[in-house]
């Protein structure tokens, strides 16, 4: 037992060794943009991210009191201290929630088209939502050291099941009757995709996307164990000090963020449905 | 648009099942529906299915749930592919088609009106119905122009920009019929298009079909559960069973002379009035000259409804030259309306 652990780390070792430096390469151009993100949250003027995000908030919402609210929460925020923390909390939650939905959509596709990909990728899913955090942390610190990257693959392995599962849900969740209709006009696989299944299924698929944006919150506190700086850093710092408000301030800051994540795309989630709003009586 | 083309099927079967192709010569040797279904647990879906379809015409395919009525006319564009025979349209035969083929087929050649409508719930009433032109690559400036013509002969003019679920069921099936008719496609597949809605609006409904095929002439094939549907829309009738074939021929013979048991039962509640033609009635021995006149082709409540109006005891039946073919009176008339056929 204990000389099979052995040569297993001892091969993992090897093979981080001679592959390391090019997969963390490969990494390199999304690591530049998270960078690139955070800089500019951090270094802009902050009245210009404050309208800019607040503006974000209210296209996607259209709704005054989210828009308030957004607005209040980031002076609050920024009034306490803790506006550069949250820049890079929100650097990183964004970027990690665009390679989810990036990596996830077509994977959610490709289960719902294929019962077989589902039943492979069914368990991965499981063992990636209930394997502690900090077992695959190992291998990819391992890898990549300490840093962002392994921060963000670490936040993206957590976040990512919601959304390959709701789109795959969402997907064959899809009306039979429409999709047969389409398939009786003549639609090849990829219009049916385009212009039944996918927008049947947006619902769904967003809300996959608002849990894998709560998610990436929830492991920001984690992703500060192995070095990404942000609001988890304060509360880890809290935690081994006995700072009682610094962890309370920092994680209702994360609170804050996550409500106005979560508002703005639902709501955003919701105009896009507006047809479904209007009922014939 | 030149005559449109029939549709010809030849020995069609369908059985459910894993090993349907198997089956099919137990089927042939004559086994049950019942029996392959407990023996083997294959379900006959159809079993064969002979039914000549001509162009232009409406066939209608009547049967209760589970005849195997909606199966069939998902062989016509292949939704369901047949276990064995063949669908032809012209000389093609449709389950011999590649996918592209196929593809290309019910783009062209078919258009379909569904039960539950199937309209896409996240498009406008005009993105619906252009959906067909869409699939087929036509510019949306193009098919717009197309689809807003069939918008309006439906009757839905100044609801383009409304979603399906801001529509009452009657107008969303108009929607259905509007996209089906601006694929101008030679075959129009009508399965169960009415059943779901209200008695009042389903005879408008029928009253729209009826319109439109006196310009249009399309091979239309309607799938409908309810026999005064059958009867007034189809120029030709199948009726369906068990998934086969059980009478064919137009509404006043099945009407007048049911094959079995099951059709008499069903023929039994029909309004004969509105079926039976006076030429099948009157007294074709004699004529007489002058005197009130009916025009031959008509149907006996018309007729009985002219008797009523003139008072008068007997009629002579006239051709479309006006020249007398026969004679009919109040009497028999009547006699015909009520009589259920003695079978």
């Amino acid at each position: 037992m204990r000389a099979m652990r052995q040569s297993i780390d001892g091969a993992f070792k090897d093979f981080t060794r001679a592959y390391g430096d090019a997969i963390e390469s490969a990494f390199d151009p999304i690591k530049d943009f998270l960078i690139f993100l955070e800089h500019l949250l951090i270094n802009s003027p902050w009245p210009i991210i404050l309208a800019v995000l607040v503006g974000i908030v209210y296209l996607m919402s259209r709704n005054k009191t989210i828009t308030i609210g957004s607005l209040v929460a980031l002076c609050v925020i920024g009034y306490l201290g803790m506006w550069e923390d949250t820049m890079r909390t929100i650097a990183m939650v964004t970027v990690c929630t665009m390679m989810a939905i990036f990596l996830g959509i077509p994977l959610g596709i490709l289960m719902a088209r294929s019962d077989r990909v589902q039943s492979i990728v069914n368990p991965v899913l499981d063992l990636m939502q209930t394997m502690p955090s900090f077992v695959y942390l190992i291998p990819v610190v391992m890898i990549f050291g300490l840093g962002k990257v392994p921060g963000m693959i670490a936040v993206v392995i957590y976040a990512i099941p919601p959304m390959i599962r709701l789109t795959n849900l969402g997907i064959r969740l899809v009306d039979q009757d429409v999709l047969e209709a389409a398939d009786a006009f003549g639609s090849n696989s990829w219009q049916k995709l385009t212009n039944v299944q996918l927008p049947l299924a947006l619902p769904t698929i967003m809300a996959g996307v608002n849990q894998t944006i709560m998610m990436a919150l929830a492991m920001v506190v984690v992703a500060a164990l192995i070095g990404v700086k942000g609001l988890g850093q304060p509360v880890l710092n809290a935690i081994a000090n006995q700072y009682l408000t610094m962890g309370v301030m920092n994680g209702l800051a994360i609170v804050a963020i996550a409500i106005i994540f979560d508002r703005a795309t639902q709501a955003y989630g919701k105009r896009l449905q507006k047809h479904s709003e209007v009922i014939h009586g | 648009m030149g005559e449109a083309t029939g549709i010809e099927i030849k020995n069609l079967y369908k059985i459910f099942g894993p090993n349907g192709k198997e089956m099919v010569q137990l089927v042939k040797d004559g086994m049950s529906k019942a029996e392959l279904n407990e023996k083997y647990n294959h379900v006959l879906g159809l079993n064969d299915i002979n039914i000549s379809m001509p162009g232009g015409k409406i066939e209608v395919v009547m049967g209760l749930s589970g005849s195997g009525k909606s199966t069939l006319i998902r062989h016509i564009n292949r939704l369901i592919d047949p276990t064995d025979g063949e669908v032809l349209y012209g000389n093609e035969d449709v389950c011999k088609m590649s996918q592209s083929e196929l593809r290309a087929f019910r783009r062209h050649k078919t258009a379909m009106v569904f039960q539950k409508f199937a309209l896409l719930p996240h498009r406008t009433v005009m993105k619906n119905t252009v959906y067909g032109l869409e699939i087929q690559g036509i510019s949306a400036k193009e098919a717009e122009e197309r689809a807003s013509r069939w918008i309006a002969r439906v009757g839905l003019e100044g609801f383009e920009d409304h979603y399906p679920n801001q529509l009452s069921g009657g107008m969303q099936q108009r929607v259905g019929l509007a996209r089906a008719l601006t694929n101008d496609a030679d075959i129009l597949l009508m399965d169960e298009a009415f059943s779901a809605l209200d008695p009042l609006i389903r005879m408008d409904m029928q009253t729209v079909l009826l319109d439109l095929q006196e310009e249009l002439h399309k091979t239309i094939v309607f799938i409908t559960h309810d026999l005064d549907e059958a009867l007034r829309l189809g120029d030709k009738i199948a009726i369906l069973r068990d998934g086969a074939v059980i009478q064919q021929g137009s509404g006043q013979e099945i009407v007048l002379n049911p094959a079995d048991e099951y059709i008499a039962d069903f023929v039994k509640e029909v309004n004969r009035g509105r079926v039976i033609l006076v030429d099948t009635v009157m007294d074709k021995t004699k004529t007489i000259e002058g005197g009130m006149t009916i025009s031959s082709g008509i149907r006996l409540e018309e007729a009985a409804k002219t008797f009523a109006d003139s008072g008068v005891g007997e009629a002579s039946i006239v051709n479309g030259d006006g020249k007398p073919i026969g004679v009919l009176n109040v009497h028999d008339t009547i006699y015909a309306m009520v009589t259920p056929a003695s079978h």
